[in-house]
């Protein structure tokens, strides 16, 4: 097991350079620079010099002097080095944006996935033991309901009910404007109450397709021979479906939520925009769209770090949940 | 209209038997629909009859052979008298002179270590995630067949005697062949003491030499303790070796049914003559006469009208498109269902007058 593991961290390195490597090709590749953008606005300025002369300076300034493949190697070797370097846009460096941003995305992911597990797999499992009944029915649609509705549709209906309407939760934003008025206790309820819709948004949009996943996944164990074996065994439907059943479901599961864990880290743009949340979906995208070379790179090679994480985590999890893939 | 009616039509007249302490396993008239779907709100539009009425009777301590081809209705009928798969459509199903569909959760519970099933194929029905040891034992807890101490023994023991090692017991099922696996699988059903175990197609998904293995097996655990076997199988030469009685089936319903030596000397259905016409016969001098059935099995969604088998019978006669047989005993214990034999004199009506 050690020895694949080891094996596998070696592959994830070799993985993890190449998908640097093109990352930043695509980013020197596109059409937006943010040298240029800003060349272009100081030589507009009065008694400026000319925009040639500022991109010369500008583009020394940001060590883009060289072609892809030394600016590649320059930055690789700073990364070795743990040095992130200065986010452009932000003027500070990567890392420090990156931690004042993470937290709100984070504890958003994590709260809203936590809920989509404990809500999705017991629906989709409810649902396949009682199959074309009713509440199977209700459960479908109830999932399909929410892998259709776009985003933005449905956070805009909340907020028209649950703010607008009943005026229960905040519009939008991390905290209300007597947030530093408030005790310990109060602050917690008042960044609490911002979240809420923010989170309820990403639950029902993401379950549905877990629930789906699991009712599919279920079903197929159902029909499997054993489970008839158990039932000949003369256990009782809650052992069978709970003990027999569910427990060969895991393993189609665990891929899924080893997948899931850049998703905690990746932010979620649309619902970050709409409620007014400095998370680290809204950030990384103004940061791509400006030409944030070094952010970018930094947002973008962290998580691809933690897909191979997930993955890896997967793999072992597989030998944890299923006999027939641990190696001995 | 009147024809989609008849479609959803179920016919459950039956005369009901009387408990007979001589059988282990009386079945009368048993039916088992699988209703097909269709239309937009998904409504029953008509039945798929596995299982048409099938009649037989089972004696302590011997074993019965169920053949047909495939698709017949043998593993429906065996899953059926189980209770295996969901409610039955009609019929009896008398096991130790109870009807088993009429026993409530706590009865079914306890009436499952009294019958078992061997399934027939050892590599889909053991749960992959589960070691062999607790594949066999779990049950064994559920229905507290020994005490605690004696637990650990008994498994060993149970597992010994269907020639497994007490070191196999922490594997998991991916690491046996399929031989063992039935054995695992024989096991699993022996661990409960039944009295009565349906075989379901066991040896099928084995090659010949380990067939033999675990058809002994079988027969050894019979004589040990006084196992009742349904057997079923596609296999004519396995069943001759193992069964006291066979019944064979076609499309639903069992058309021939008596002792293994009556059936096999002296075979009456059409049906049954064409079957065993096609037994490999191991000697290259010996020319078989193959009796060759014309078309193929029809739907048994949609069986025809009368005998189910005239539409492929050489012996077809008027009588047979539109009536359907009964049941009729030609010699003591042989029973066929054939209009051919109308006219023969049979053992019940000497009996009955």
């Amino acid at each position: 097991m050690r020895k694949f593991i080891i094996r596998r961290l070696l592959q994830s390195i070799i993985i993890l350079f190449f998908v640097a490597f093109i990352i930043y090709a695509l980013m020197r590749c596109l059409p937006t620079s943010f040298i240029e953008a800003m060349a272009r606005q100081k030589s507009m300025q009065p008694n400026s010099k000319s925009y040639e002369e500022w991109m010369q300076q500008l583009t020394a300034m940001y060590n883009m002097d060289g072609g892809i493949l030394i600016g590649f190697i320059r930055w690789l070797g700073n990364v070795i080095r743990l040095d992130f370097g200065d986010s452009w846009r932000w003027t500070i460096p990567v890392t420090e944006k990156f931690k004042e941003v993470i937290g709100l995305s984070f504890i958003m992911g994590v709260i809203s996935f936590f809920f989509e597990l404990i809500i999705a797999i017991p629906l989709g499992i409810i649902a396949a033991t009682k199959q074309y009944s009713k509440t199977d029915y209700a459960v479908s649609i109830i999932a399909l309901a929410g892998i259709s509705l776009p985003t933005f549709f449905f956070a805009s209906l909340l907020k028209l009910v649950f703010s607008v309407k009943l005026g229960w939760f905040e519009l939008g934003g991390v905290v209300s404007r007597d947030y530093p008025q408030l005790d310990a206790f109060g602050q917690f309820l008042d960044r609490a109450n911002h979240l809420v819709l923010p989170i309820v948004t990403l639950v029902v949009i993401s379950m549905g397709s877990l629930m789906r996943y699991t009712r599919t996944n279920m079903l197929e164990v159902l029909n499997a021979d054993y489970i008839r074996t158990a039932r000949a065994k003369g256990l009782s439907e809650r052992k069978v479906i709970y003990h027999h059943a569910f427990r060969n479901t895991l393993i189609p599961i665990v891929t899924i939520v080893g997948g899931s864990l850049p998703g905690l880290f990746s932010g979620a743009l649309i619902t970050e925009t709409l409620f007014s949340l400095p998370g680290i979906g809204f950030i990384s995208y103004v940061s791509e769209v400006s030409g944030d070379i070094p952010f970018t790179m930094f947002y973008l090679v962290f998580l691809a770090v933690l897909t191979l994480l997930g993955n890896l985590i997967a793999d072992i999890l597989y030998a944890v949940v299923d006999p027939r893939v641990r190696i001995s | 209209m009147s024809k989609k009616n008849d479609a959803l039509a179920i016919d459950n007249n039956y005369t009901p038997v009387t408990p007979d302490p001589q059988y282990i396993l009386q079945v009368n008239a048993l039916k088992k629909y699988f209703p097909i779907k269709g239309g937009v709100i998904t409504k029953t539009v008509g039945y798929v009859k596995a299982v048409d009425g099938v009649t037989f009777n089972l004696k302590r301590g011997t074993t019965m052979g169920l053949v047909g081809e495939s698709g017949c209705g043998k593993t429906t009928t065996g899953r059926a008298i189980l209770r295996l798969s969901g409610e039955k459509t009609g019929g009896q199903v008398l096991f130790n002179g109870k009807e088993v569909y009429d026993l409530n959760a706590k009865e079914m519970h306890d009436i499952r270590t009294k019958m078992q099933i061997i399934f027939q194929d050892p590599f889909s029905s053991l749960s992959p995630r589960m070691p062999v040891g607790e594949i066999i034992g779990e049950a064994v807890r559920e229905h507290g067949i020994v005490s605690k101490e004696e637990y650990n023994d008994y498994i060993d023991n149970v597992m010994d005697n269907c020639g497994l090692q007490p070191y196999h017991k922490d594997r998991y099922p991916h690491e046996f062949s399929g031989g063992q696996r039935q054995r695992i699988c024989i096991a699993r059903a022996l661990a409960l003491n039944p009295e009565f175990v349906v075989c379901d197609e066991p040896v099928s998904a084995l090659d010949v030499s380990i067939q033999a293995q675990i058809i002994n097996l079988l027969n050894d655990l019979q004589e040990k303790y006084k196992l009742t076997y349904l057997f079923i199988s596609h296999d004519l030469s396995v069943v001759e070796h193992i069964s006291d009685t066979v019944g064979v089936m076609y499309l639903g319903n069992l058309v021939e049914y008596g002792e293994t030596d009556d059936i096999f000397k002296n075979p009456l259905h059409p049906y049954t003559k064409a079957l065993f016409s096609a037994i490999p016969i191991p000697d290259p001098t010996i020319k078989m006469k193959r009796i060759v059935l014309e078309g193929s099995i029809p739907s048994p969604a949609n069986p025809p009208a009368g005998c189910k088998f005239h539409t492929r019978c050489a012996n077809c006669m008027e009588i047979c498109k539109t009536q359907a047989p009964e049941q009729k005993e030609i010699e003591p214990g042989h029973y066929v269902v054939c209009h051919l034999y109308d006219d023969v004199k049979g053992v019940e009506k000497n009996e009955e007058e």
